[in-house]
């Protein structure tokens, strides 16, 4: 009985699309890495959730970052495993990746490199959007 | 999706990046240093211009007016905080900042 209920109540609850535009460089500010967290936060809600990157945001994906010297962490391999908890898209701009001289080569895994019409059809239909 | 610009265009990337993702029935709102992206004669108006013939935009009157800019791009639309007010409940926000 009690577990009827519970089922209930999930089936009723809202379930939203997400989308977190990273925009911005890795270590220059602290805005992609707050995004990530975010991101990490709201996979507990059951929501959909994908991420968009574009501009310098590209380089939050960039293989082989080594951070200890500048003392700052090195969170490009979280991004790796979005994807288990949840996050169902990671879209890259290809022409953002391609004027930074990168390739999907470059990036580490699990992303999907896709032209500007398709990032702004996955923005068309968002219920929320998050800058990060 | 009302898309929202607050960065100057000749500092920052935002306003470009922004209409690259810009679909035909999304307006874009303009305010605090985005307003610099309304005013008529500088090297951004022809691709505002252009963007006017199939989206709406829209600046925000007082950060125009504490900017000192008068004289912006025919057909910007200026709104006022309620308009602003308006325009976001009256839409999903992309806030492009």
């Amino acid at each position: 009985m009690g577990e009827e209920q519970y089922d209930e109540e999930q089936s009723t609850e809202v379930q939203k699309k997400f989308l977190f535009v990273f925009k911005r460089a890795p270590h220059g500010t602290i805005y992609p890495y707050e995004g990530l967290e975010v991101i990490l936060i709201m996979a507990a809600y059951d929501q959909v959730i994908s991420a968009v990157f574009t501009d310098d945001g590209v380089y939050c994906l960039k293989k082989g970052q080594e951070t200890a010297a500048i003392g700052v962490k090195e969170f490009s391999i979280t991004f790796k495993v979005l994807e288990q908890y949840g996050v169902e898209h990671l879209y890259v701009d290809k022409e953002a990746l391609s004027a930074r001289g990168m390739t999907e080569a470059d990036l580490v895994t699990g992303v999907e490199v896709v032209d500007k019409e398709t990032i702004a059809n996955v923005i068309r239909e968002q219920d929320v959007v998050l800058p990060f | 999706m009302l898309f929202t610009v607050n960065k100057s265009p000749f500092t920052a990337g935002n306003l470009k990046s922004c209409l690259r993702y810009v679909t035909k029935e999304s307006p874009i709102l303009l305010y605090e240093d985005g307003v610099y992206g309304a005013m008529a004669g500088t090297a951004l108006e022809p691709e505002m211009k252009e963007t006017l013939k199939t989206n709406r935009v829209y600046a925000l009157r007082e950060d125009l007016k504490a900017r000192g800019v008068a004289n912006t791009i025919e057909g910007i639309q200026l709104v006022d905080y309620a308009g602003f007010v308006d325009l976001v409940a009256e839409h999903n926000i992309c806030p492009w900042i």
